[in-house]
């Protein structure tokens, strides 16, 4: 395999995280075939992007790997014994209604995490995110940008070996997506295994390692982010970095 | 003078009529108790019902429907059978007492918290579920967080109930017996003396019942105000 491309980051230093593997993975909704069969592993270093135009199947696949939704056919499989602790970060924060410090010990509290702990470990995220301020803010009164910062604090409260972020950034504006930006590779630096949807080709330059190129439902290549921006594959991905419009 | 109910009103609760003030205690006893008990076992039943698939579930969410608009004269008629001497409760010796009261408004007010609170929850869930699952919960953990997130609405629910209960007379007359200190409430007591024809005593106990009832609900509001604001 070749060396993965990594803006930014000195990648020797990291832990590979769990790998995960798709073997013939496909999903069927009302007898119409959504995604897939399709085959892949993630064993690089990532962060894994997957990319593709509206209605690819990236949220699909996204869900299909955390076990938000199972496969019609195929398996999910991970290299480690049994599934990994994972998060997953959606394009519209859910957070409870409550305030900002309560939704990070209200998720640490359903891991089992020891009362007196939890409170430490809230705090610590918050203060990572930037939100200490905000804390006893009720979460749905916050900015869409600071909303979308919890979600990130409460995944990593939880310290997750995998989180996965469903195009987090796309209702956000530009200071928010350098927030989260830096946040995923935040988690990057920490060893967590990342996956990540976006349409946005820009964003995929700055974050990925890796691509994940989808089109039609089918996985049309997996490549290091550099091969992939410079030299597609596949006619479908030349067209989407191109610039042209692909269904 | 004497004639006018807003007068017969004024004066009764100036007055601080010990007797109308025994009335007023027990309605609100009763209805509190009733709403409190029904809360204990309505809430996470329609919880439950929002959360769990199983076979009949549909059936259960119509009798629950249904059962908002059974007749208080139904449910009474029921407590009266199951508590008189002859019924399968009898030796409790409830009937004609506050106790039965109870039992008679919580059956009134249960399928209201139940129902409604499965369609909050359930509204709910759907905005939540995909988040509950990520972090691991199981459904008998997602419960209680959703109640708790679900606060406001079901305070609304509460009052609903509430009002169903205070306002209701045919159960706690069937099993109450309306009598005099024991079990007469404010429902039964206006009834009583429209029947004697002391109309504008028993216009007077309706506003004194309004006045109460509108007062509960205005506290209720403003608590909820209040917490919505602190806690968004």
């Amino acid at each position: 395999m070749t060396s993965l491309h990594t803006p930014c980051l000195d990648t020797s230093v990291l832990l590979t995280p769990p790998a995960l593997s798709f073997h013939g993975v496909s999903f069927s909704h009302d007898e119409k075939l959504l995604l897939g069969p399709c085959s892949f592993t993630l064993d690089g270093i990532g962060p894994t992007l997957v990319m593709g135009p509206n209605g690819a199947g990236k949220s699909l696949l996204l869900r299909l790997a955390h076990g938000l939704l199972s496969p019609t056919q195929g398996r999910v499989v991970w290299s480690n014994e049994g599934a990994p602790r994972q998060a997953m970060v959606f394009q519209q924060p859910v957070l409870l209604r409550r305030s900002a410090l309560a939704n990070l010990t209200h998720a640490l509290a359903v891991n089992n995490v020891s009362r007196g702990q939890r409170v430490k470990l809230a705090h610590e995220a918050l203060d990572r995110f930037g939100l200490s301020a905000c804390r006893h803010t009720p979460a749905r009164v916050l900015s869409g940008g600071q909303q979308q910062r919890l979600a990130l604090a409460r995944a990593w409260a939880l310290s997750p070996q995998v989180l996965f972020l469903d195009e987090p950034t796309s209702a956000l504006d530009p200071a928010a997506i350098k927030a989260v930006e830096a946040a995923v590779l935040d988690f990057h630096l920490r060893g967590t295994r990342i996956v990540m949807t976006t349409h946005d080709l820009h964003q995929a330059r700055r974050l990925a390692g890796d691509v994940l190129f989808l089109s039609g439902g089918k996985v049309r290549e997996h490549t290091p982010a550099q091969a992939f921006f410079n030299s597609p594959v596949s006619r479908e991905a030349q067209a989407f970095v191109a610039g042209e419009l692909v269904e | 003078m004497e004639n006018n109910a807003f007068y017969v009103a004024l004066s009764l609760l100036l007055s601080l009529d010990s007797s109308l003030i025994q009335i007023v205690v027990l309605s609100l006893q009763v209805s509190l108790m009733a709403v409190s008990i029904a809360a204990v076992l309505g809430f996470p039943l329609g919880a439950a019902v929002a959360l769990w698939q199983f076979p009949g579930r549909g059936g259960v969410i119509v009798i629950l429907n249904a059962l908002m608009g059974l007749p208080p004269v139904v449910a009474g008629l029921m407590v009266y059978l199951l508590l008189s001497r002859a019924g399968p409760l009898g030796e409790w010796g409830l009937l004609f007492t506050p106790g039965a009261m109870v039992i008679a408004q919580v059956i009134l007010v249960l399928p209201i918290l139940a129902a409604l609170s499965r369609q909050k929850v359930e509204e709910m869930l759907g905005e939540y579920r995909e988040q509950f699952v990520s972090l691991g919960m199981s459904r008998s953990r997602m419960m209680p967080t959703l109640l708790w997130d679900a606060r406001f609405a079901l305070l609304t629910v509460l009052l609903a109930g509430f009002g169903r209960a205070s306002a209701e007379v045919g159960a706690v007359m069937m099993v109450g017996g309306n009598i005099d200190g024991v079990t007469r409430v404010m429902t039964t007591a206006i009834v009583l003396e429209t029947g004697k024809g002391n109309l504008p005593l028993a216009l007077g106990l309706g506003i004194v019942l309004l006045t109460l009832v509108m007062l509960i609900n205005a506290g209720a509001y403003m608590i909820g105000e209040l917490s919505r604001r602190r806690t968004g």
